[in-house]
């Protein structure tokens, strides 16, 4: 059990460091599913079937997919201003940031307060984790939680087919679309910093 | 109708036809806007006709009728209604003002006539009547320190009715301020009686002054000097006097009505009014007397020697509104308020005659201009010698009586007031001489240009409307006086008022004849003064001596006059020469108002740069202003700098923010 | 098996989220790192679910992964708007929302 638990675990590390050093985005997208991947092997673990197979069906089949495509047709690996880094002093920075939480949150769950959680867990009954009792809990207790996030798939769905835009295509648009909710020459805060509406100077 | 409702009628009615002329400005077409104002104030004098019976009607002790519409203010131990007070000193003085504001409203329905605001100038007029009425029926302090200020204002619509004139409106702000500094005075006197005895109105004022005070006890005579300051500068004594000439850039009929028979007599009927508070602070009075003293001397002094027509005879009221002061000071009562009625006859009439005369001239006021208008103006002659001869106070004319009973009820009171008595008399030489210097120079010698064009029919008009001030061009719009001039032998509205007010010249010495022969007005006064508790005591002898030296005096005045300005020719120029330092500080009146100017304007305009530069640049617009807005400028401007639109600087916002949540639960479960 | 070594994954993991976030210009990969803490997220819920031994942890940890993929719809969609629109796909360049 250990040694499956640090396995994983060292997976899913990795994985995540390859998110965030990964120059090519298209790395880090192989490395996002990996991680996720691992995961869901530590859900397993933890004796929860059923999401730890959704987070492999849903997560990294269909988002990750998703991501993949995107990445695909946006691209970035090969655009110079995209590759330049962040300056080293911002790259520190964040990184005394990130260390600062970890220490504080290690703080707190090693410290006194939370020891409760150096417990074995509580007896589980059979079913703890199937399907079963998954959709048991949906639709009677989590009922307005479960409607209300089919809700907003289809909320999302819709603005994502809204975001996807217009027709006629690909090229140069004729105006801006911001052009539409506030025209040249109203005074927007980046014709008062001297800068053209599209971004460039 | 009851005689309150005559008198509340006498004020409405002016207000009425000021608020008429003004709210239906753009009607009134022709004369009629001056033929509304002359109705609504002869309308006010009818009033007081009947008030004058009623009050009559009643016994003499219970011949102080006090009336209220309502309460004006009732907070915090004041209390103040609007109420008139209707005694015999306040008729006499409605009588006088609306009186004679009606004949003055009459000429200038003739004179005003082809000035473009003439509507404009009779709403002013009435408002002016209504706030003098206001004042002189007051029937407690606050609402005669209203009248007070509603005079001023309206002598400065006046004086600045010409207000494209720079001279006018300068002229205007100089009269409004130092009137200003008298009603300080005069709400700080008032202040101090009000402290101690808690009342305003009159009757409860006068009966209890004897009560909270002692006599000649220093906060009164403190209060009473303060409301000596007020009536100087609204009476135009030393040396609160500077605006009077400067007042002469109002047109005529302003400079007859308020610089002649009413405005600058509010000051001596405050002093006549008040009294009893006079009488228990001697050592005010006495400083009221002296100043007086001084003000006719001064005045009589500068009016020898300048030079222009309508200020002669503004030092001339200066002077004997200076007679009055010391008069009513020295507890002359009956003496002063005559001497007030007579003077504003002749005076009025004086002014009419020279606006007549400066019509004549196209608008030229220079005496070394004007001469020779004898036979051009027949009729105006006759005024100026009717006018003259009254100011004069040649024997039996109305201002003989006048003065002289003035002057002999100052000299009733014996001691050191004989130095008073003698310096009216030195004056009254004074009066005569520039009176007939005036008159001389104007109607005889060679006649000028203008009085030739006259004689042969056709009125002088110059080739360019100038201000006879400082000889600037102007046009004739509006703001300035009308393209036409209107003398007194074309003008039958003039020629009424001035012939009604020549007769009154005369025949006014009637109403208080020597040697207690015909005493009207004596015994009409008697109720107001009879709490008065100054000694009178008989002195024929000293009656006929004043007499007699008034006379002569008045002969050899016009005789000395004649023999330096008519048949001595270069006789003027000798005696100037002779007093040549003397005629300098006369022609220079007195350098009073260099005096002011050293003294009063130039600290102020320096104490004002100093706060202009200094502290309302550093202190206020720096430290306060400029300080508050800098610390909002620079927490702004912090708070702005976070705001970079850099997503992942939001984003550190963030993780910072919550890594100072964590710590914070850390810490507390700690 | 003692929870806290799960929670302690968890917690390295949203740091590893968070750093990336603050550190990468491409809004992909500033996503990818959302789903990061997102997923410790996750873990951490389970981990709490198995030591309370009842399901809510499970079904909260079932609703945030539909709340991901709806953000990731969005998220994605604006990237493929902005690429559309030739506008630079680089978080330091687009900053016109600032004061």
């Amino acid at each position: 059990m250990w040694f499956f638990f640090f396995l994983f675990s060292i997976v899913a590390l990795a994985g995540a460091v390859g998110v965030v050093a990964l120059r090519n985005p298209f790395y880090s997208v192989l490395a996002l599913v990996t991680h996720l991947i691992a995961l869901a092997l530590l859900f397993l673990l933890l004796e929860a079937q059923f999401v730890a197979v959704a987070q492999i069906v849903v997560y990294a089949g269909a988002v990750m997919v998703l991501y993949v495509f995107v990445v695909a047709y946006v691209g970035g690996g090969d655009q110079p201003e995209l590759l330049s880094r962040v300056s080293a002093k911002q790259r520190t920075l964040a990184v005394v940031f990130g260390l600062a939480i970890f220490v504080e949150l290690a703080i707190a769950l090693l410290g006194t307060a939370l020891k409760a959680v150096d417990t074995h867990g509580a007896k589980l009954a059979t079913d703890y984790g199937s399907p079963a009792q998954i959709g048991d809990l949906l639709l009677t207790r989590f009922l307005l939680p479960f409607e209300l996030a089919s809700f907003l798939l289809l909320v999302a769905a819709v603005g994502a087919v809204g975001l996807a835009g217009r027709r006629g295509g690909v090229g140069p648009d004729h105006e801006v679309f911001t052009d539409t909710v506030r025209p040249q020459g109203t005074g927007t805060m980046a014709e008062g910093v001297g800068r053209r509406r599209d971004g460039h100077p | 109708m009851s005689i309150q409702t005559a008198a509340w009628l006498v004020l409405a009615l002016p207000l009425a036809g000021s608020l008429k002329l003004a709210l239906g400005f753009r009607f009134w077409r022709g004369a009629m806007a001056g033929w509304i104002g002359t109705a609504a104030v002869g309308l006010a004098f009818v009033f007081a006709l009947v008030t004058l019976v009623k009050l009559l009607d009643l016994p003499a002790e219970q011949r102080h009728v006090a009336s209220s519409l309502w309460d004006l203010a009732n907070v915090g131990g004041v209390h103040i209604r609007l109420g008139i007070y209707i005694d015999p000193l306040s008729t006499l003085m409605i009588l006088v003002v609306s009186g004679v504001s009606t004949l003055i409203h009459l000429y200038s329905v003739g004179y005003m006539r082809s000035d473009e605001g003439y509507t404009r100038f009779f709403s002013y007029l009435n408002f002016f009547v209504f706030s003098m009425l206001l004042l002189v029926l007051a029937g407690n302090l606050a609402l005669l320190i209203v009248g007070w200020a509603f005079v001023g204002a309206a002598s400065y619509f006046l004086i600045s009715f010409w207000y494209r004139r720079s001279t006018a409106t300068n002229a205007g702000i100089k009269a409004f301020v130092i009137n200003v500094i008298g009603d300080v005075g005069l709400v700080l006197g008032t202040f101090f009686i009000f402290r101690r005895m808690g009342v305003l109105d009159y009757g409860p004022l006068f009966h209890g002054v004897q009560h909270a005070f002692d006599k000649n006890e220093a906060s009164l005579v403190a209060g009473m000097i303060l409301i000596l300051v007020g009536a100087f500068a609204k009476s135009a004594q030393i040396p609160f006097h500077t605006w009077l000439p400067d007042a002469m850039e109002g047109p005529t009929p302003v400079s007859s009505l308020i610089h002649a028979a009413t405005m600058v007599t509010a000051g001596v009927y405050l002093i006549g009014r008040l009294h009893p508070l006079f009488e228990w602070a001697p050592t005010a009075a006495d400083v009221g007397a002296v100043v007086g003293a001084l003000t006719l001397l001064v005045a009589g002094t500068i009016g020898l020697a300048v030079t222009d027509l309508k200020r002669v005879i503004a030092y001339s009221t200066m002077s004997q509104i200076g007679y009055m002061i010391m008069g009513v000071s020295a507890a002359a009562y009956t003496g002063g308020f005559f001497h007030l009625t007579t003077h504003a006859f002749f005076k009025a009439l004086l002014f009419m005659s020279a606006g007549s005369v400066i019509a004549a001239m196209g608008n030229e006021q220079s005496l070394d201009k004007i001469s020779g208008f004898r036979k051009a103006m027949p009729f105006t002659f006759r005024c100026f010698l009717v006018g003259g001869l009254a100011l004069s106070a040649f024997p039996l004319m109305s201002g003989f009586f006048s003065k002289d009973d003035l002057l002999y009820e100052v000299g009733q009171r014996g001691g050191w007031y004989y130095g008073l008595y003698a310096a009216g008399y030195i004056g009254s030489l004074f009066t005569v001489i520039y009176t007939w210097r005036m008159i001389f120079r104007t109607f005889w010698g060679e006649p000028c240009e203008q009085a030739l064009a006259l004689e042969h029919g056709h009125l002088y008009h110059a080739p360019h409307p100038f201000n006879p001030a400082n000889g600037e061009v102007e046009d004739t719009g509006v703001g300035f006086p009308g393209p036409d001039h209107h003398i007194a032998e074309q003008t039958w509205q003039m020629k009424a008022a001035m012939s009604a007010l020549a007769l009154l010249s005369i025949a006014g010495g009637l109403l208080l004849l020597p040697f207690e022969s015909l005493e009207p007005l004596r015994k009409f006064l008697e109720p107001t003064f009879a709490d008065s508790i100054v000694a009178h005591p008989k002195n024929t002898g000293l009656e006929t001596v004043g007499l007699v030296l008034s006379s002569v005096i008045a002969v050899a005045g016009i005789a000395f006059a004649y023999a330096t300005w008519v048949t001595n020719a270069g006789g003027a120029a000798r005696w100037q020469q002779r007093f040549a330092p003397l005629h300098n500080l006369f022609v220079n009146k007195w350098y009073f108002d260099e005096l002011i100017d050293l003294a009063v304007v130039r600290p102020l305009a320096a104490f004002g740069r100093w706060g202009r530069d200094t502290f309302e640049r550093i202190v206020v617009s720096g430290a306060l202003v400029g300080g508050t807005s800098g610390i909002v400028k620079s927490g702004s401007a912090a708070v702005r700098g976070l705001q970079t639109g850099l997503l992942r600087g939001y984003a550190g916002l963030v993780v910072g923010g919550m890594f100072a949540v964590v710590l914070y639960f850390l810490l507390r479960a700690a | 098996m003692n929870i806290a070594w799960f929670l302690i994954v968890s917690a390295l993991m949203f740091c590893l989220g968070a750093v990336g976030v603050l550190v990468r210009r491409n809004p992909l990969v500033i996503l990818l790192c959302l789903e990061l803490m997102l997923n410790a997220g996750n873990l951490a819920l389970l981990g709490f679910s198995r030591m309370w031994g009842d399901g809510d942890g499970q079904i909260f940890a079932l609703i945030v992964m539909v709340v991901a993929a709806c953000e990731v719809a969005i998220g994605l969609g604006i990237i493929v708007a902005l690429y559309r629109r030739r506008l630079p796909v680089d978080v330091d360049e687009l900053r016109e929302l600032h004061g």
